[in-house]
């Protein structure tokens, strides 16, 4: 999306690099054509379900009669969901955020290695980034589980050193968090080693030539070429997170680390009459999320690099 | 340290200087003096190590014996930022997520130059190239590229300017343009430039003084003139231009000159022009030093017949492609001064002479034999 709009805007900007416009009239009606097959699946599946989700979270109960609504505008939904549950939203933001910036941590290092260092291993690495995807999303989840079982080899090696205060690392936020990290890492590294693979090399180099040490050369020249990558990463592994309740319901606890995905679900399947409440929260989370995003790109998206 | 290495001031001196990769050295026990603020060009084929050399002196790459000085102070083992060294890459390298003033400004920003910008802005007009400052390398065509990249290396002012066949990506026109631009900027700022080329014309050009290169050892240093005129090696005399080349056995002397006998052809060649002094000799000499004629020329002494195999006419010359009797391919330029042009057709018996004084001697290693017995003496 950032990509198109900025070769757009740099187009317009540069007559001389617009591509010469083609014979309109008689080919206007084909790119309509090829968009329809897309336009209908989106109208059918997102923004059909969008208005609906929207008119679910405005509706009224009937008066004693749960599980019962009729359609209505009733803006205080959004208020009593917020005041309820507004913990929740900052707990899945700070949950994301963090495993966002963890993510970054481990994934620029190893995009980095396997994009400039790891020679003929390139490919054995890639694939076992992408080789976690072959086992269920769940079943990698619940694993974690025994990994940091009170009883497992981690949280009992830390115990015995006295270094877990609490004792457990499962039902913590530190479990969620790890259980986000690791869950979304692929998403982080993928892109971010494109970036990096398709940088020049001499790039690097030059930047070492012209006076920079590595660390400056990798904050002025480095990041800058993976910039177009980090961008996706981060949005790819802090979208998804935010709305993550998966790892909060295996690996958390259930009072302490709730995130709204996990309200959402317990609004929608398991409380009686929740159901405006679940989307109020759901359409709140999707603005919440939106206006996060647009400020982030609005102040790191750089027009494509290359 | 760093800035220490970063103020030396001199001639780059490199030592015994060898770089030996896993499989293969790439430069051999290389000694080389450039001074200070000289046009010198490093020219050779692929894989000569030309390039090799040219990033150890940069510091891309280290060297695995041998020392690296700039004046007095060694920089051998410091890293690329520690020197005065700048380097224009092969594919420029600029930066693309920067603006042509940005990539200028980036080596005295690093610096901590407190006028960057403006020292950017000099150098962009050197290059003329200020109007477009503000733009991104993409936007640029490959010779304005070219200078940019060229601007960013000179704006610093090192010690050592390194040109990567800077001009390598060019057509050829704008190839001859940038060759002229090179000198007329190097002149003007007076900086020690190094330039790496497989292109000997380029190198010609150029350069005040060429060492020519081959299996990371230089074969012949010096004016480009007397490369030419002059090589000490058959590598040299094929590479540098193109030679007539013959294995002789020497058999004596004759005045000031070495007598040798090439396939039953007695040749001379002055005693100060030839490496060789007894045995076996390359005898050289070069296409346009050479005559043709229709009939054996009288009392020239230094004759042989030939073959035509080949005439191709260019316009202000043209070159004959002939047999000589050693089975070697030599080629002939004859200037076209006369309105009437001799008319050879391949095929032909003809006579070659050329004044003796032309003539060299250079050592016989394989690559000249091979170079001697070549289809097309090139």
């Amino acid at each position: 999306m950032t990509t198109a709009i900025a070769a757009s805007a740099r187009e317009a900007g540069d007559p001389q690099l617009t591509p010469p416009r083609r014979g309109g009239r008689r080919r206007g009606w084909m790119p309509y054509v090829l968009l329809l097959p897309g336009l209908l699946w989106l109208t059918l599946f997102f923004i059909v379900p969008l208005v609906q989700l929207g008119s679910a979270s405005l509706q009224s109960q009937w008066p004693g009669a749960p599980g019962y609504y009729y359609r209505d505008v009733n803006g205080a939904n959004y208020l009593d969901a917020l005041s309820a549950y507004g913990v929740h939203f900052l707990r899945s933001l700070a949950f994301a955020g963090m495993a966002t910036v963890l993510c970054f941590a481990i994934a620029f290092p190893l995009a980095y290695a396997m994009a400039f260092k790891a020679g003929r291993w390139r490919n054995v690495m890639l694939i076992l980034v992408v080789a976690p995807f072959f086992t269920s999303f769940i079943l990698r989840t619940i694993a974690w589980r025994q990994i940091l079982a009170d009883e497992g080899p981690l949280a009992r090696t830390l115990n015995a050193l006295h270094l877990l205060p609490g004792g457990h690392i499962t039902e913590t936020w530190v479990a969620v968090v790890a259980g986000l990290t690791y869950n979304f890492l692929p998403f982080m590294v993928l892109p971010i080693y494109t970036s990096l693979e398709r940088a020049d090399p001499r790039l690097l180099e030059a930047g070492r030539d012209l006076y920079a040490d590595r660390l400056t050369t990798l904050r002025t020249v480095t990041i800058p070429l993976a910039a177009p990558g980090i961008l996706a990463g981060t949005l790819l592994t802090f979208i998804p997170a935010a709305g993550d309740y998966v790892n909060a319901e295996l690996l958390g606890s259930d009072t302490s680390t709730k995130m709204v995905g996990n309200v959402i679900n317990s609004q929608f399947f398991t409380v009686l009459g929740g159901y405006p409440t679940a989307a109020a929260l759901s359409i709140s989370l999707m603005v919440l999320i939106l206006v996060l995003v647009l400020g982030y790109v609005r102040r790191f998206g750089t027009e494509e690099v290359l | 340290m760093a800035t220490n290495t970063r103020e030396a001031h001199g001639d780059l001196v490199l030592e015994n200087v060898t770089k030996e990769f896993a499989d293969f050295t790439a430069v051999d026990d290389l000694s080389l003096v450039v001074p200070r603020g000289s046009f010198f060009a490093l020219l050779g084929p692929s894989g000569c190590g030309k390039t090799t050399t040219l990033r150890m002196v940069a510091g891309l790459e280290q060297p695995t014996h041998g020392k690296v000085l700039i004046g007095q102070t060694d920089i051998t083992g410091t890293r690329p930022h520690e020197r005065p060294v700048n380097t224009v890459f092969q594919s420029y390298a600029l930066f693309p997520h920067l603006t042509i003033r940005e990539n200028v400004a980036f080596g005295p920003k690093r610096r901590k130059a407190a006028d960057a910008v403006r020292l950017a802005d000099d150098a962009l007009e050197l290059v003329q190239l200020s109007h477009l400052a503000g733009r991104k390398p993409v936007q640029l065509s490959g010779g304005q590229q070219q200078r940019v990249a060229l601007a960013r290396a000179v704006v610093n002012q090192p010690e050592v300017l390194l040109l990567d066949e800077p001009l390598g990506a060019l057509d050829l026109k704008l190839r001859r343009q940038m060759q002229v631009e090179l000198k007329r900027i190097q002149s003007e700022v007076g900086l020690t430039f190094i330039h790496v080329t497989h292109d000997q014309e380029e190198a010609m050009t150029m350069a005040d003084t060429v060492a020519v290169m081959n299996r990371g050892r230089i074969e012949q240093m010096g004016p480009p003139e007397r490369l030419y005129d002059l090589p000490q090696t058959a590598f040299v005399a094929n590479f540098v231009g193109q030679s007539n080349l013959g294995v002789g056995r020497i058999h004596g002397t004759d005045g000031d000159f070495i007598v040798a006998e090439v396939s039953d052809t007695k040749v001379r060649i002055p005693k100060q022009r030839s490496e060789i002094h007894d045995g076996e000799v390359m005898f050289g000499v070069r296409p346009e030093k050479v005559r043709i004629h229709e009939s054996q020329p009288v009392a020239t002494g230094n004759d042989v017949k030939a073959t035509v195999i080949d005439v191709s006419f260019t316009g202000v010359a043209t070159q004959y492609l002939v047999t000589v009797p050693s089975g070697a391919s030599w080629t002939v330029y004859e200037q076209n001064l006369d309105v009437e042009p001799i008319s050879l057709r391949p095929g032909d018996d003809v006579w070659l002479s050329w004044d003796p004084t032309h003539a060299f001697g250079v050592p016989v290693d394989e690559d000249g034999r091979k170079a001697a017995l070549a289809e097309d003496g090139a």
